[in-house]
């Protein structure tokens, strides 16, 4: 998808500069500068407690800034956050609709908070429960909706008024992976539709999926940020093998450097391998080399370097770190 | 006009959602019925008492139909987030608080019929100030249900702001005059009766359904408003200090 479409029109949809805010003694966000074209899907990638929903919160109107500047679309988000929420749509991190409504009732309802007239809502919640596959459900109570479900509605919900500009904060946390499935193919289509999205997400191939700009943030602060392509650029190129061997065995170092000149070597654990190089490796010599010193191979793959990779490289955060939720000295914000 | 619609809907929903609830209902209904119930025969007088009665048993009805739903449904929504569209929809806090309070305010209101109708079939109320009832009962609802709020924006579980309800009410039921006179109260707690706003409603009340009455009833009006504005602001400060951070 991001071959499809430009990062955005140039213009900004959204411009934030040295966005802070702290919690009693945990600095939450910590000078924040992004800025998202009209039209983009931007990726804020981290761990949880990284920052990401107080970043949401500030933008959104839901809590103030201790200091910085938030324009959306134009409007100073910040002394006139009003003004700024009848331009955005939010999908916060829990499905937050009322347990007691209906499918249909709940979405009606969120219309009517935008002022939508009763005729205009009642189309629109049909044309959103069909899009979203929920007609069935339709008139059962948001409580009895399975997680994904909830999630679903809970985006079609924050898109009811057609914002422009729509907050999504980790989306797919949580639910099984046919739903997640359905969720980043959905958002994906509002991409294509026009809606400028910010994404928060702690699930790297989500972003990478989906994101045209990532923007990485650690302990509130933005790490790096550019376009995929960019951050990409430095694992192109580089082609990897790792093997690994019986009996946590390893071949002579010096015979491997023999035979693959250009190619860095590192043991990665017992009789584990990894071999890479800016030019293809030949398997060949490599299982010949092998065999020559009765070294018996267990498993051998070549691995496509991604941006797990970039994201390790650049905040030090193993993926574990990432999904398992908190990084060390990390808060929940 | 889109806000009115805004409005509107939030009231609509919490009508739906929680007031014209069976349970929410019968409680209406039940509660001043048994508080009736039980002066009506603590006071041995017969039919006579009912007139005497019927300003309390309204404000009681009026003080737990508006606070008993408000406060709890506040809490549960802050609790599960769903407040939180509330406070993203591009409505002011002010017009927001207004419009999720409405409906706590108009089923004060009605259930405060509820103990007129009856009263009406045991005792003759054509002496009875209605130009004065309407509007005290309405304030009444608007003060209780204020209440209500304040008492939501200032705890955080559903279980607190249940016992901070029953903690400033049940007090309330014997210091602010609604069934025994401020005059048989002991001196020390007649400033604790001044300082809580059905003191004022019961006197309207009163003045209006049986001729007594304590102070002016200008006086009380003004008092009643001053509370209804007090509340108000003191729960949109709350807001915006706990929830808006």
């Amino acid at each position: 998808m991001h071959s499809q479409r430009n990062a955005g029109t140039g213009e900004a949809a959204v411009c934030v500069r040295d966005l802070a805010k702290r919690f009693q003694d945990v600095i939450a966000v910590d000078g924040v500068d992004f800025d998202i074209g009209r039209g983009e899907l931007f990726g804020l990638l981290g761990p949880n407690g990284a920052g990401k929903t107080t970043t949401i919160n500030l933008l959104t109107g839901l809590a103030k800034p201790d200091r910085g500047r938030i324009n959306i679309a134009g409007v100073d988000a910040v002394s006139n956050p009003k003004a700024a929420q009848h331009l955005i749509g939010v999908v916060p991190d829990e499905s937050n609709l009322y347990p007691e409504l209906s499918g249909r009732d709940n979405l009606r309802f969120c219309g009517a908070l935008y002022g939508m007239r009763k005729r205009h809502r009642d189309a629109r919640a049909r044309e959103l429960l069909s899009r979203f596959g929920l007609e069935e459900a339709a008139e059962r109570s948001f409580s009895t909706y399975s997680k994904g479900m909830k999630r679903k509605l809970t985006i079609a919900a924050g898109i009811v008024h057609n914002p422009s500009i729509l907050f999504l904060d980790e989306p797919t946390t949580g639910i099984d992976v046919a739903s997640a499935r359905q969720i980043r193919q959905l958002i994906a289509d509002l991409y294509h539709s026009g809606t400028t999205i910010l994404l928060t997400t702690h699930y790297i191939e989500e972003a990478e999926r989906l994101c045209q700009r990532i923007a990485f943030i650690v302990h509130g602060k933005i790490v790096k940020l550019d376009t995929l392509e960019a951050l990409l650029q430095p694992v192109k190129g580089q082609h990897i093998v790792q093997v690994l061997l019986s009996d946590n065995a390893l071949p002579p170092t010096e015979e491997l450097r023999r035979v693959f000149h250009d190619v860095t070597l590192e043991s990665t654990g017992p009789g584990a391998l990894r071999l890479s190089a800016s030019s293809p490796l030949q398997i060949g010599p490599l299982v010949n080399l092998l065999e020559r010193h009765s070294l018996q191979i267990l498993e051998m793959r070549t691995v496509r370097l991604s941006l797990e990779d970039v994201f390790v490289d650049v905040t030090g955060i193993e993926r574990t770190a990432m999904n398992a939720g908190q990084v060390e000295g990390g808060q929940s914000t | 006009m889109t806000r009115w619609i805004a409005i509107w809907g939030i009231f609509k929903k919490d009508l739906r959602a929680y007031y014209l609830k069976p349970p929410n209902i019968s409680w209406g209904l039940i509660f001043p019925m048994a508080w009736t119930g039980m002066f009506f025969i603590r006071s041995g007088l017969g039919l006579e008492s009912v007139i005497e009665l019927l300003p309390g048993v309204i404000a009681i009805s009026v003080l737990f139909g508006t606070t008993s739903m408000l406060a709890v449904t506040v809490t549960f929504e802050k609790r599960h987030r769903s407040f939180e569209r509330l406070l993203l929809a591009p409505l002011s806090l002010e017009q927001l608080m207004l419009a999720k309070t409405s409906g706590a305010i108009l089923f004060g209101t009605v259930n405060a019929v509820v103990p007129i109708v009856l009263a009406s079939f045991l005792a003759d109320l054509s002496g009875v100030a209605w130009a004065t009832v309407v509007p005290a009962i309405i304030l009444i609802a608007v003060v209780s249900t204020f209440l209500g709020l304040f008492i939501a924006v200032s705890v955080r579980e559903v279980f607190e702001a249940q016992t901070f309800s029953n903690f400033l009410r049940f007090p309330m039921i014997f210091l602010c005059g609604l069934f025994f006179p401020l005059s048989s109260l002991p001196v020390f707690l007649l400033p604790l009766s001044y300082a809580l706003p059905l003191t004022y409603g019961v006197d309207i009340l009163r003045g209006a359904i049986t001729g007594e009455h304590m102070l002016p009833l200008a006086a009380n009006f003004i008092v009643l408003a001053a509370f209804c504005a007090g509340l108000f602001m003191l729960s949109l400060r709350n807001v915006r200090r706990r929830w808006l951070l």
